[in-house]
């Protein structure tokens, strides 16, 4: 049963092994809906409520602001490394907030796939000007011509950066994979408390 | 075509990427990790015809040209050896495979061996062919990342050990080398190969003398030479056979490609180079003494792969055209003997349960097959005529022996270290091979990555190491036509100048 989704006065309110008797005052500010998505959330008295909701604010900005980094990236600073290392911190942060969730199951996509993709999609950028006769990891400017407003101008080294992207992305997922949730759940496994 | 040259790095690079998307089928990765391989043996041999036919493939990575870009750079020398490195790590692959599917069963997913193959393939590549000093170091520095992987999942507390002595010198040496790289562009503004060819000869003599020992003490501890050779014994013999196959045929003669890239083009010389005379006399004698004082086979193999490694050294201390040729030829077979051998010590061990030659016996009865595979390797190694060791082995004397007296000496130490090596084989052979049988050792850890003291080995095991000699027979084989071509790739070194005009165009000279 998860604690965040039933009411503050359900049977989710028990408390934990080792906790002491929950005070009526400490379930009022218990959240009625989930603001993180936590498949298992910590014990209530080891949450920290203001990094949870100042976690659920940030984390769609974060992530827009990546994209922002990575497509700004051929111009100014960003680029798909940096864009990538801030996306991830998004996911770090959740991490840190909602604890032993896990954050690869927030990601529809196991984290070594996003990896192989983005390395794939790199190296696929670095052989297509081969295709039209070019060389290896050329770049060139397309004009995608937008309805009503004149055209886009894209440079197609920003496709070796969304593979840079993802790849990071997957590097830190995996990291948080292995080194939070999984010596977490060895914690756990050995009787300490996580 | 030029994107040919790109295609050794950038295929493995792919098909660790895909490899890592499928990792849930292992059928599907071991089908990835072969056609990879298989199709970069293809790629290297057209690159060696075309760089033999035709002068350097030369690519401008980008299309931005050099010394600004970053050129790709296939001459001879890297060709070759390239072709000879890709061609061990397929058979080095099978056997991994077809052991893998043995102890582990045909299902057995690991989601990390083969990428991690694929990308040490890619940072093998990438060296041979980087046209510049920082990709270079970006290449070991894939290679090494890669190889720390491999020597170091799933094992026990002992290989960690091992694998940490390691881990911590090639860090160290690669700290070096980032040093190096840092002071020659401090000197010269450039990391350009080709381009610090013109550059480094106007620098002030002891300058060009810090900078080249830097060279050598970097390629020297990752080449395992004496006196830098000491982690090599301890931590490869710990990692199973076919890792231990791949990083004897590969990593260190890699190391001692870039040594001899680095030193013919920056730091030429008129005469034979009496340090290297010195280190390479060191380097003989202490890996062939070393290696007789062994009980431990993988030991012993360690040892006489330091030793070898002496015999090209005085290749390129010779520095001339005869002596790179041949040091090059001799880097070329013993890519192949020693990861063929290595992989024979993996069959042997398998057999007999122990790596300890006095706890075996009577191999050449119980199993003639593994006798065979040995000998051939074996003999190789030695130099005997008219293996493709002893091919190697004469054009070295020859050059030695046409340079002055000091190179002549060392050709003497040469020929005692053939018999020091001959000598420690024999022992092997007396130990192992003849001699009553002893019953099979049992397997002291029935849980860990190697599995011994079995007689179960599936014949692509053989298959993939006999692949290996006859790749070794065929180097004897063809040793006219290939000696004629490392002749030419020796003097493309001494010359410079192909290659110079190769990377940079013919524009100002």
């Amino acid at each position: 049963m998860n604690p965040l989704t039933s009411s503050p006065d359900g049977d989710a309110a028990a408390p934990q092994p080792g906790e002491r008797e929950q005070t009526p005052f400490e379930s009022w500010d218990r959240p009625r809906s989930p603001w993180l998505l936590p498949g298992r959330c910590r014990t209530p008295r080891r949450r920290t409520l203001l990094l949870e909701m100042v976690t659920r604010g940030l984390f769609p900005t974060i992530l827009v602001f990546s994209i922002y980094l990575l497509c700004a990236g051929h111009y100014g600073p960003g680029g798909g490394f940096s864009a990538g290392l801030v996306a991830g911190l998004a996911f770090v942060l959740r991490y840190l907030a909602g604890g032993s969730t896990d954050p690869g199951a927030l990601v529809p996509i196991r984290p070594p796939v996003l990896m192989g993709l983005g390395l794939a999609i790199a190296v696929g950028t670095a052989l297509a000007p081969v295709v039209a006769g070019e060389p290896v990891l050329s770049s060139t400017k397309l004009a995608v011509p937008l309805p009503g407003s004149g055209e886009l101008e894209v440079v197609t080294s920003v496709f070796l950066d969304v593979g840079v992207y993802l790849l990071i992305v997957g590097v830190v997922l995996d990291l948080l994979r292995a080194l939070g949730s999984g010596i977490e759940r060895d914690m756990r496994a050995a009787g300490e408390e996580a | 075509m030029t994107a040919l040259a790109a295609l050794p790095v950038l295929l493995p690079i792919l098909g660790a990427a895909l490899a890592v998307v499928v990792s849930t089928s292992v059928l599907a990765q071991r089908i990835l990790a072969l056609t990879t391989l298989g199709s970069m043996v293809v790629v290297a041999a057209v690159l060696l015809v075309r760089a033999d036919r035709s002068g350097p493939v030369v690519i401008a990575l980008g299309g931005w040209a050099p010394p600004v870009g970053i050129a790709l750079v296939a001459d001879r020398l890297a060709a070759l050896l390239l072709l000879v490195s890709t061609l061990v790590a397929l058979a080095v692959l099978g056997y991994a495979i077809s052991q893998r599917i043995a102890d582990y069963g045909r299902r057995m997913a690991s989601s990390t061996f083969y990428p991690t193959y694929l990308v040490l393939s890619a940072g093998v590549s990438l060296a041979y062919l980087s046209g510049d000093l920082f990709t270079l170091f970006v290449s070991f520095e894939i290679m090494l990342t890669a190889s720390y992987v491999l020597l170091t999942r799933r094992t026990s507390v002992q290989t960690i050990r091992a694998g940490m002595t390691y881990v911590i010198v090639s860090l160290l040496s690669s700290l070096l080398f980032l040093t190096a790289v840092a002071m020659v562009y401090a000197a010269t503004a450039t990391v350009n190969l080709a381009d610090l060819s013109e550059r480094v000869d106007a620098l002030p003599p002891g300058l060009r003398t810090v900078l080249a020992l830097m060279f050598v003490v970097v390629f020297g501890i990752k080449a395992a030479m004496v006196p830098l050779h000491f982690w090599l014994p301890d931590s490869y013999p710990n990692a199973p056979a076919p890792v231990t196959a791949l990083f004897a045929g590969l990593l260190t003669k890699v190391s001692f490609y870039a040594m001899v890239r680095t030193q013919t083009l920056l730091f030429p010389h008129d005469r034979p180079w009496t340090l290297m005379l010195w280190l390479a006399v060191a380097t003989m004698l202490v890996g062939a003494l070393g290696a007789l004082a062994q009980n431990d086979l993988n030991r012993l193999l360690s040892f006489l792969l330091v030793s070898h490694i002496g015999f090209m050294l005085f290749g390129l201390a010779v520095f001339d055209a005869r002596g790179l040729s041949g040091a090059t030829l001799y880097a070329a077979h013993h890519i192949t003997v020693l990861a063929t051998l290595f992989l024979v010590g993996g069959l042997i061990t398998r057999r007999t349960g122990t790596v300890a030659l006095d706890r075996m016996g009577g191999l050449a009865a119980t199993s003639p097959a593994l006798a065979v595979l040995f000998a051939i390797p074996a003999l190789t190694l030695a130099g005997l005529p008219p293996t493709a060791g002893f091919v190697a082995k004469l054009q070295l004397l020859q050059a030695g022996a046409g340079a002055g007296v000091g190179p002549t000496a060392v050709a003497a130490v040469v020929i005692a270290a053939s018999f020091l090596t001959l000598f420690a084989l024999t022992k092997v052979w007396v130990r192992a091979f003849w001699g009553r049988a002893r019953p099979t050792v049992e397997d002291p850890d029935p849980h860990d990555e190697l599995e011994v003291g079995t007689a179960r080995t599936p014949w692509p095991m053989y298959a993939a190491t006999a692949g290996l000699v006859a790749v070794s027979l065929a180097i004897a084989v063809f040793a006219g036509p290939l000696s004629a071509m490392t002749g030419r790739a020796g003097e493309d070194l001494i010359a410079r100048v192909p290659y110079r005009v190769a990377v940079l165009g013919d524009a100002d000279r």
